[in-house]
């Protein structure tokens, strides 16, 4: 799979901009702050319908704009689809694919498979457990759509069950009343419901990701120690509702959920210590690195080759690393490179060369 | 900003479900150029609706008197209850002509983010007729979302152990529509509720 064209309007910096891309290495060399983040952060929202960057769409449109459109063209196996999208801030995103509008944006989940290794992945290693909760739920929409769905009703049940244990916490503590929680049965089953097949395909997921994970890191970082990764679950997929009927008084107490795959964890190690906390900046940088590789290989040994970005990654790389890293990537259907400083990356991944500057990009 | 009654109009028609600020505009000098026989008709139907429109002491789907047309109506089956949550629920499983028992509507679904619980809607009411014993079998028709689920939910533990049969409506293909279209979840759903032939 590779991206033959990407246009944008009103995104970001760009007024607007068009860039035709060619399957192998390309490389986008820019000043910092010229937008070539912005370029791969829309190839990502159209393969996510999420920013790698921020958790709401306003940042993406242009000062003044009313609304971003996205156009991406996608090559597979010989055929393109082109993917439209349009972002209105604060309203449901309207998505065209192929010329025909679909009913939910939603539906254009899949058509781009694509793999982004950001500087902000450095949080993946380092930041709250919501980021690799989100890393894992990524990869499954990805690999499977319909989990799209599955996350979307499993964060509405959860939305609507902890108001019902907040207005009960509030109404005890303010009005020193019992709440009526005759409900909270109904909202429990729904809840191991979605619980269950979110944390049985997380479950999976790991189990397939952390032999390639250990191969990434080893490859990256020349085998300096062994990399893994292990799910730490809050129930589980059987026992939700056990779970949940035994912190009951402690939820109510708090007015909040306590158990269920929005309290879990990836614990990430590094031979025998946690990752977070114990490895330096390098080397959780070439952990965060391989975790995007490893779901790059993983997605790749299914068949569809997914695009590969690589953003600004190879400044913080010690040569040895980057020759490593190039070596890794360099048979892949197409991948982007993002730099500032052209020597950076490896003379092997220099391919079509593209000149950023600002609100413009151009073939060198 | 408008002087006066035009901009109180406007204000009301935007305040509307569905109306924004350019259609209360739209709509309010669409009254200011009406014949005044037209808008009093208008103003007549908005108090009377308000007024004679009712809603049935039983079922508590909108009516004219005591009863409504359901209710009233002794040819209907006495054993089969359908849930739904709004008045116009009943019209659409009216039109299907399938079902020839009587109604019970909610008024809305279970929703702790909006504060809407059991004792909002009237599922009380619905408790008491079921307690009748003349009912055996209840038909939860809740809208097929996160409330409604949860709603139907919440209704099957508490009528189950009154040895009531209870069923809930089938989610699935559209009739007429292609495979292909239908969206995974929809999909899913018709492949759980597949039944043998």
């Amino acid at each position: 799979m590779h991206v033959r064209r990407l246009e944008l309007t009103d995104v970001r910096s760009y007024a607007h901009a068009a860039i035709d891309l060619e399957p192998g290495a390309s490389v986008l060399i820019g000043q910092n702050g010229v937008g070539k983040t912005n370029l791969v952060e829309a190839m990502g929202y159209v393969a996510t319908l999420a920013s790698h960057r921020v958790s709401n769409d306003a940042p993406l449109v242009r000062m003044n704009a009313q609304t971003a459109v996205i156009r991406c063209a996608i090559v597979h196996e010989g055929r393109e689809l082109l993917v439209e999208l349009e972002i209105v801030p604060g309203k449901a995103n309207r998505a065209r694919l192929g010329r025909s509008p679909v009913r939910r944006a939603r539906d254009v989940l899949g058509a781009l498979r694509l793999v982004l290794f950001a500087p902000e992945d450095l949080s993946l290693v380092r930041g709250d457990p919501e980021q690799r909760r989100r890393f894992l739920d990524d990869l499954l929409v990805a690999r499977q759509p319909r989990f799209a769905g599955v996350r979307a009703d499993y964060d509405r049940v959860l939305k609507q069950r902890n108001a019902l244990l907040r207005s009960a916490y509030l109404a005890r503590k303010v009005a020193g009343q019992k709440r009526d929680l005759s409900t909270l049965e109904a909202w429990d089953q729904h809840l191991a419901d979605f619980g269950a097949q979110l944390l049985q395909a997380r479950l999976s997921l790991v189990e397939q990701l952390a032999p390639h994970l250990e191969d990434s890191y080893q490859r990256v970082s020349a085998g300096e120690g062994k990399a893994v990764m292990e799910y730490k679950a809050t129930t589980t997929p059987g026992t939700i509702l056990e779970v949940l009927a035994q912190v009951r008084d402690e939820e109510i107490a708090r007015g909040t959920t306590l158990a269920g795959p929005h309290r879990d964890d990836l614990l990430l190690r590094l031979g025998e210590l946690p990752v977070k906390g114990y490895a330096s900046h390098g080397e959780s940088w070439s952990y965060a690195l391989a975790m995007r590789l490893a779901s790059y290989t993983l997605l790749r040994s299914e068949g569809i080759e997914p695009v590969l970005v690589l953003d600004d990654v190879f400044a913080e790389l010690d040569t040895g690393r980057r020759e490593r890293l190039a070596e890794l990537v360099r048979d892949a259907a197409q991948v982007l490179i993002t730099c500032a400083v052209e020597a950076d990356v490896p003379e092997s991944l220099r391919g079509a060369r593209y000149l950023v500057t600002p609100g413009e990009v151009r073939r060198d | 900003m408008y002087e006066g009654p035009i901009q109180d109009l406007i204000d009301e028609f935007g305040r509307l479900p569905g109306i924004g600020p350019k259609s209360a505009q739209r709509l309010a000098f669409h009254v200011l150029a009406a014949d005044a026989t037209d808008v009093k008709r208008l103003a007549l139907a908005l108090t009377r609706a308000k007024e004679e429109v009712r809603f049935c002491t039983s079922c508590f789907n909108v009516a004219e008197a005591e009863l409504c047309r359901i209710c009233r109506d002794p040819r209907r089956r006495d054993d089969a209850l359908c849930v739904v949550e709004e008045p116009k629920d009943v019209v659409a499983i009216e039109r299907t002509g399938e079902f020839r028992g009587r109604y019970h509507v909610l008024g809305g679904a279970i929703n702790p983010l909006e504060g809407i619980g059991p004792d909002q809607l009237k599922v009380r009411e619905l408790m008491s007729r079921l307690s009748s014993g003349s009912i055996n079998e209840l038909i939860l028709a809740t809208d097929p979302n996160t409330e409604g689920e949860a709603t139907a939910t919440y209704l099957a533990l508490m009528v189950k152990p009154m040895g009531i049969t209870v069923t809930r409506l089938a989610s699935g293909l559209p009739v007429g529509g292609d495979l292909e279209y239908a969206d995974e979840i929809t999909l899913g759903r018709a492949f759980e509720g597949r039944r043998k032939l």
